[in-house]
């Protein structure tokens, strides 16, 4: 039996990994445009054609651009929200959290049309401007903000009520007690919402697809790349980008283990 | 804490960019270009049913193949012991930060006529295979980019079922058929109903993996809507007509599926 599942295990994760692992190797091969199959021998030549493409690094930009403002703005747009939603009665409570619900319900392409028509709309009454950079923050932000409510709502749920109450009976003014006691408790569910605004930003595709106009993002680059040009560039991005993602999670973790690792030995001396 | 004046500003940017927008599409699903009332846009979303019947057809074949494949590991990972789960569900994760688009067309080089498969199949002196622009090819895609969403809610359920539930079915003299069948899986359908759900509505909505490696025959919901808005087709209102067909499509399915779940519905929960 572990024989069985230690070899479906291994087939299965050499399904997910063996397209990314090929995409790999092929970036490092000195091919010309045409053949995206045929090994001719290694060569860095798609990293140096990448780094002189000033759409990539347009693009880019803008991602980055767009993906902090998103996350600062709805994670405290969110925060609060979480707040008064948890304030409210149980009847108003329903009916917000299931608006909250609709983007995540909802198939994206629907949410990405929707805000296209809002838009458009829009544009039009201010005399035709133009979609961009400012339509797709807006786009980006609504659709961070359930997942910021998400991770704070079940702190605020765990919090001991009563501590806000207690802080103010010490003398601690509204504002005060917030900043003092509130926002210490729910700060964990705070980060965690704030770097998953973050990173769906950044790999959002399909709603940034109808909310853009012209301006480019990075997926939206790469998007156009796969249907107008046959290039081992898309390789050499792909490989950079999945390098800087497992560099990133290599260094969560060794911060997380160190974190446990001076708890137990805390617990140890103790 | 009288706190409810907090999420004003929340409550109001969600009425101008969901509440809205969705108003929008239900107006323009149900206007021509002039603006006067018709019913012509939705009666014209019946001459596409060949699609929807496709679309519909390939992400339920996805999302039972996802389960499938995905329900065995899940339990194999749940089974081992605590320190090595964080890891290999660390492994199933990772594939889904890189983009999606990426991971699409990572097939696509494997998949062509002039491909990776088709170039190893050759040196071993076999014949070509015909592997993209084909439904396969799509549903291939479909899995390959949506199992980590069937595996991670199966997962989160199948280690929260407490050990000596199944202790007590094997004492009472339950084989471990009979141990899966009555009690693993009954307890596990919290992670396969949204295992099931969190698999179907993006794969019945795609339009670039239908796109990317399914090329122009195999059409499906998500291309047409696409064309009306951002393609050749160009007609928002059909467009519209389209997206609330689709969106009431899913919501059908979903009450359907919260139909086999009793009640507790927190069992996956929003895994990223």
């Amino acid at each position: 039996m572990k024989t069985i599942s230690r070899i479906y295990s291994a087939v299965l994760f050499l399904f997910l990994y063996a397209p990314i692992f090929v995409l790999i190797v092929f970036s490092f091969n000195n091919s010309t445009t045409m053949s995206r199959s045929v090994w001719s021998g290694f060569s860095f030549k798609w990293y140096a054609q990448l780094m002189q493409d000033g759409m990539l690094l347009n693009a880019l930009r803008n991602t980055l651009v767009i993906a902090v403002i998103a996350a600062v703005v709805s994670t405290v747009l969110g925060t609060a929200a979480a707040i008064g939603i948890n304030g409210m009665n149980k009847w108003m409570k329903r009916m917000v959290m299931n608006v909250t619900n609709l983007p995540m319900v909802n198939p994206e392409i629907v949410t990405g049309v929707s805000l296209m028509l809002l838009f458009v709309f829009f544009a039009k009454g201010m005399g035709n401007v133009s979609l961009g950079m400012f339509s797709l923050i807006l786009a980006h932000i609504t659709f961070c903000l359930p997942y910021v409510i998400l991770s704070v709502m079940p702190k605020l749920r765990q919090m001991d009520s009563h501590l806000y109450e207690a802080a103010q009976d010490l003398g601690c003014s509204p504002v005060l007690a917030f900043f003092k006691v509130v926002l210490p408790e729910i700060m964990p569910g705070i980060v965690t919402g704030m770097i998953m605004a973050f990173t769906l930003s950044i790999d959002d595709f399909v709603i940034s697809y109808f909310t853009s106009g012209t301006t480019q993002t990075l997926p939206i680059f790469i998007y156009s790349m796969t249907r107008k040009r046959i290039s081992p560039e898309i390789n050499a991005l792909s490989t950079l980008l999945f390098g800087t993602i497992m560099v990133l999670l290599i260094i969560v973790n060794l911060r997380q283990s160190k974190d446990k690792k001076a708890e137990e030995n805390l617990i140890e001396e103790a | 804490m009288k706190a409810k004046s907090a999420a004003a500003p929340y409550a109001a940017w969600m009425s101008i960019f969901i509440i809205v927008p969705m108003i929008l599409v239900v107006i323009f699903a149900f206007t021509d270009k002039s603006g006067a009332f018709t019913f012509k846009n939705i009666a014209e979303v019946g001459q596409y049913s060949n699609v929807f019947l496709r679309s519909i057809w390939l992400g339920a074949l996805a999302t039972v193949i996802s389960l499938l494949l995905g329900y065995p590991l899940a339990y194999i990972i749940s089974h081992i012991n605590a320190r090595r789960q964080g890891m290999m569900i660390m492994l199933v994760m990772l594939p889904m930060w890189m983009n999606f688009l990426l991971r699409t067309y990572a097939w696509m080089t494997l998949l062509e006529d002039n491909g990776i498969i088709n170039s190893l199949l050759a040196s071993f002196g076999l014949g070509k295979l015909h592997l993209i622009n084909t439904q396969g090819a799509v549903v291939l895609g479909m899995v390959y980019n949506y199992i980590p969403y069937m595996i991670l809610p199966l997962y989160s359920v199948l280690t929260k079922i407490d050990s000596s539930v199944i202790e007590a079915a094997q004492d009472l003299g339950a084989n471990q058929m009979q141990v899966f069948s009555k009690v693993t899986f009954p307890m596990s359908m919290p992670g396969v109903i949204s295992g099931i759900t969190m698999v179907f509505v993006p794969a019945v909505s795609t339009f670039i993996i239908s796109k990317m490696l399914g090329g122009g025959a195999n059409l499906m919901i998500g291309d047409l809507i696409d064309m009306q808005f951002l393609g050749s087709a160009y007609n928002p209102n059909l467009g519209s007509a389209i997206s609330l067909v689709l969106m009431v499509l899913i919501l059908i399915c979903m009450g359907i599926m919260n139909q086999f779940d009793d009640g507790e519905s927190n069992g996956g929960g929003i895994m990223i």
